[in-house]
């Protein structure tokens, strides 16, 4: 399942950007190859990341990966529901599954993401 | 052919026949010829196996301590063993399996760690226990990368830590560039509140407290926490002889977040120094971020409870260079005596025998000041203390000697604003009539 | 079945402790009540209990245990005597009482250096994986005393995960190199990521599929020749016992397993024991204690950075050094090369049904592909149906390379009708799993417990028992 309204990373983030705010998570491609999900080490409030670097880890019971994240800026709100849930990511990967909003460094970085269709031809290109 | 080969010459020659293979050393064909060793090791068997254990008990005649009356604890402690110890232990079913990987065939080992995880949590008060490190100093020194991953910064430690603990934290943390600050010690042997104050800050991240401490010494371990939890700094507490643990205010009761240590004294034997045991357990808030293995309870598809090891994804065979720590294989099989040893002990014999080691300790004392020694310091003791001997401790030691007695550990070496004392230990294997040796000799050594 | 903590009972003693008269002078405030979560269970308990649960363990003693790059081979009784004898000192005695046990530790370094060619070795370490610390430690020590501060470790990606871990814990940065189509370190890959950077490459030989790593010493020219060291890890040492000095490859520093090559014992993940050796230049920066002195007049002194307290797992030792007395040199080669027979002559059988990973020879061990069976079931179903016939299974998954792995190190000690066995399960199940797949998807059946709930146990861990 791809969502048209988000952007997406090569390693399968996405972010929706609501004026300066992006929230981010993991895509539904990416929960299915992680399986199920044990724990999300969440990042800390106020930690500020340049695009491409790692916000978090996710761990199923035999993987551990890393979360990059799409855009620059400043983490301002974690989802802290995941740190006794982290099966949302799972269930609900474009909703309750959430795993940051980032403060938007620079609103330009977007034209830098992959669109839900460029993704989708990704994926296809990937099988 | 060795005993332990089950391979006939005939045997080889039709393996090799159905292989279509003429000669074993063909398999060896990919090792390329200037890197073959073409000669023969020079080291010659023992095919006997009385001829062996003989070779062995002549190495053992060369040691010379049997007979010895011997007041030794810093970090090891002579326990009895109870045998029905040994006697399950040695099992093939315990002592010949490889790690736990197979849950459904390894009921028996994960089972017994759950137990022996439910065991050090409760004697350090901390919700949460891991199957083992290798041993109390790099157990501590785990903990102390542990604190980094909490909090980064630079980490505090007792100098009335056990001195090889600390030399084995600064190997493994001056690696990671991390600073460490020592805070000194009172009077009483006690950690100086003072030097806290001054020296623990913001930017600290735990503060790793020996309990007791290497003079034997109780903390208080209230007051520390006291003074370095507004700072948000990590208590780490590392205990050697846990048997001071069944009588004591436990680390997690007394605001500890970490407790690390040696677990030998629960019936390892002292072996020389190895394999002992050691132990970790901390918050469940922290669990996560914890090393070593960790058994969990679960069901199987029929509902059946059962137990495996769990939040694997933390360790090195699956995060790799991420990993919380690179240990592997640890110490299980000593945790499978661990939990029967203190299965046995239980509730009571544990509390009997920690304070029949502690009045033992406490009547050398006594004898020794009435002999007109000084205890260094005057802070309470578990089972072993400090005395001034009013001239070099390892002199004075090694003086002991000849008459059958070794008078405890000189702490020059380590601590030379010491070099007059003893660290001198009591267990339940020091009789009532060896403490009165050991008081005669030192007297007449004075 | 219930644990012993729901076995207490007020009133049960497991062990008679004196009671004395005497004076308790720690203030109550420093002490604790009771400990309520320890049981009161009698002697005859306690055994019952640990003896039932030891029933429900797959052992080494009992058959074949063939986890690749594990060496799960038989060990020897009569070495738990020898090591019974040597239960009683205490590690702080004074050297002139000790000689004995001293006396052991010398001559372990010495067979040692005599089975590698290095000129040191340090017993300390208490694992492979501590083995690895301290010998990157070491490496770190020896180039920083030149004033060589470097960054990098590079390990190929057929490598056990406690090497990257390892590195890491040392200090530095751990940098993959890929293995080629022949399951060797791709040697222009290799060329590629050296460079001044580097402080060492971590070799495993025979890696991890078995195979002997052909170009191993013109990696260490390359590496010396840019100041670099090169890192053995000698987890497949098994192999290759009195065929090879390793020292001559260009070697410099390499851990041994005691518990895999040199048949202690694994308890059930330890204890172990890692020694580590090298060549003279890097020796000096081995760890402390170091021993030194002549039979009879043995002492330690400081040495290097210390990594553990005490001198190590000497009880291993021990263990180790009897083993390596009873069988001699050549009978040291004879294991090894009993062990790459087995090896190879079950991986001609399986051959007939199982695609191998890489065609490449193998020694001591070699990885069977998932690609054979893919379609039918999978390599977890079929490691745990071969529990349903008495078998442990392979390491499974493993190297990381190899999809779907199952790595198989049968070591010398399995007699041929038990390869033949072992063979004839596995290749049966891959009938099942044509036919009945369900069979091995539900398996095992006959285990004491059936498969477990590993997801639920991680996302809702019990890790303690507590009174309901």
């Amino acid at each position: 399942m791809i969502l048209d309204e988000l952007y997406y990373t090569k390693s399968h983030e996405w972010v929706r950007v609501e004026g300066e705010k992006g929230t981010v998570g993991i895509t539904d491609f990416a929960q299915s190859e992680l399986q199920d999900i044990v724990y999300v080490e969440l990042p800390e409030v106020g930690k500020k990341l340049k695009a491409g670097e790692v916000l978090c880890s996710i761990d199923s019971v035999k993987s551990s990966a890393e979360i990059y994240t799409p855009v620059s800026g400043e983490v301002i709100e974690v989802n802290e529901k995941l740190s006794s849930e982290p099966e949302l990511v799972n269930k609900d990967p474009y909703g309750e599954g959430w795993i940051a909003i980032v403060k938007l460094a620079d609103s330009n970085e977007i034209s830098n993401l992959l669109s839900a269709k460029e993704y989708e031809e990704m994926l296809e290109g990937e099988k | 052919m060795s005993r332990y080969i089950p391979l006939t010459e005939r045997d080889r020659e039709e393996m090799l026949k159905e292989m279509g293979i003429s000669s074993i050393e063909d398999l060896f064909s990919s090792i390329p010829e200037e890197l073959k060793f073409k000669g023969k090791l020079n080291i010659s068997p023992i095919k006997d196996e009385r001829a062996l254990v003989d070779y062995f008990r002549n190495i053992d005649a060369q040691n010379r301590f049997a007979d010895k009356k011997i007041f030794l604890g810093a970090g090891a402690y002579n326990h009895y063993i109870p045998y029905a110890v040994d006697y399950i232990s040695m099992r093939s079913e315990y002592l010949t399996p490889y790690t736990p990987y197979q849950p459904e065939v390894s009921q028996g080992n994960l089972t017994a760690a759950f137990e022996y995880q439910t065991y050090i949590s409760a004697l350090t008060g901390l919700e949460v226990a891991n199957v083992s490190m290798y041993e109390g100093a790099t157990a501590t020194a785990e903990a102390a990368l542990m604190a980094l991953r909490v909090k980064k910064g630079k980490i505090a430690v007792a100098r009335s830590l056990n001195p090889q603990y600390k030399e084995v934290m600064e190997t493994y943390l001056r690696k990671q560039g991390i600073d460490i600050v020592e805070i000194g010690y009172n009077r009483d042997g006690r950690i100086n509140i003072r030097e806290v104050e001054e020296k623990i800050d913001n930017n600290t991240t735990g503060f790793i407290v020996g309990y007791p401490n290497f003079f034997g010494v109780i903390e208080e371990l209230e007051t520390v926490y006291e003074n370095i939890k507004d700072k948000k700094v990590l208590l780490i507490t590392s205990t050697w002889e846990p048997l001071s643990l069944a009588i004591l205010k436990s680390p997690g009761d007394s605001g500890a977040e970490i407790a690390a240590g040696e677990t030998q004294s629960f019936g390892l034997p002292l072996a020389y120094g190895g394999p002992y045991l050691g132990f970790f357990a901390t918050t469940k808030k922290y669990m996560w971020k914890m090393p070593g293995r960790l058994v969990g309870m679960t069901k199987d598809i029929e509902g059946k409870e059962g137990f495996v090891l769990t939040l694997s994804a933390r360790e090195q065979h699956i995060r790799r260079q991420r990993a919380t720590s690179n240990i592997c294989s640890n110490e299980a099989w000593c945790t499978v005596r661990v939990a029967i040893y203190l299965s046995l002990l239980g509730r009571k014999g544990l509390r009997k025998l920690a304070l029949l080691n502690h009045k033992r300790a406490v009547r050398a004392a006594s004898m020794l000041e009435d002999k007109g020694f000084k205890l260094k310091f005057n802070g309470p003791f578990f089972n072993e203390f400090v005395v001034d001997v009013g001239t070099d401790g390892e002199k004075f030691r090694d003086a002991l000697l000849s008459g059958g007695i070794v008078a405890g550990y000189p702490l020059g070496k380590e601590f030379p604003e010491l070099s007059n004392s003893l660290l001198l230990t009591f267990t339940e294997m020091n009789s009532l009539s060896d403490i009165d040796a050991l008081v005669k000799g030192m007297e007449a050594s004075k | 079945m219930k644990l012993i903590f729901e076995l207490s009972k007020e009133g049960k003693e497991g062990f008679f402790v004196r009671e004395e008269a005497g004076e308790v002078r720690i203030p109550s405030d420093l002490m604790r009540g009771e400990i309520k979560e320890l049981p009161e269970v009698s002697e005859r308990e306690v055994v019952s209990h640990y003896l039932k649960l030891s029933i429900m363990n797959y052992s080494e003693d009992w058959g074949i245990y063939p986890l690749g790059s594990c060496t799960m081979k038989y060990n020897p009784k009569v070495n738990e005597l020898v090591a019974s004898i040597f239960t009683d000192a205490h590690p702080l005695l004074p050297e002139e009482l000790v000689q004995g046990n001293l006396r052991i530790f010398r001559e372990l370094e010495e067979v040692l250096k005599e089975i590698t060619g290095l000129d040191a070795f340090t017993l300390a370490p208490s694992a492979g994986a501590h083995g690895e610390f301290t010998g990157i430690t070491t490496i770190r020590n020896y180039l920083e005393s030149k004033g060589e501060r470097r960054e990098i470790v590079l390990i190929p990606d057929s490598a056990h995960g406690t090497n990257p871990a390892s590195s890491t814990l040392a200090g530095y940065r751990a940098v993959e190199i890929p293995s080629g189509p022949d399951g060797m370190i791709d040697l222009e890959k290799f060329k590629e990521a050296l460079n001044q950077k580097v402080a060492a490459l971590m070799i495993t030989n025979p890696n991890t599929l078995g195979i002997f790593e052909r170009d191993i010493k013109k990696i260490a020219e390359l590496l010396h020749s840019k100041g670099a060291l090169l890192y053995m890890d000698g987890a497949n040492m098994n192999a290759l016992l009195g065929k090879v000095k390793v020292a001559d490859f260009g070697v410099d520093v390499m851990h041994l397993n005691l518990h895999k090559t040199f048949s202690t014992p694994h308890g059930g993940g330890g204890p172990g024991s890692g020694p580590v050796g090298a060549v003279k230049e890097v020796a000096p920066f081995l760890p402390g204690p170091r021993l030194i002195g002549e039979e009879g007049r043995l002492h330690w002194e400081k040495g290097g950075d210390r990594i553990r307290s005490f001198f190590g797992n000497f009880l291993v030792l021990v263990k180790a050094l009897a083993y390596i007395r009873e069988l001699g040199g050549e009978g040291l080669k004879e294991a090894a090369e009993l062990a790459v027979l087995n090896a190879n002559y079950l991986r001609a059988k399986l051959s007939k049904k199982f695609k191998m990973s890489y065609s490449t020879p193998t020694l001591h061990e070699f990885v069977l592909s998932e690609e054979s069976f893919r379609d039918k079931t999978s390599t977890l179903d079929i490691a745990k149906r071969l529990l349903d016939y008495g078998f442990h299974p392979p390491t499974i998954y493993f190297p990381l390379i190899v999809h779907g792995a199952l790595m198989i190190e049968p070591t010398e000690t399995e007699s041929k009708e038990s390869l033949d066995d072992f063979a004839g399960a596995l290749l049966r199940i891959v009938e099942e799993a044509k036919k009945e797949p369900k069979l091995l998807h539900s398996a095992p059946h006959n285990t004491p417990i059936r498969r477990l709930d590993e997801v639920g146990a991680a996302r809702n861990p019990i890790l303690r028992w507590q009174k309901s």
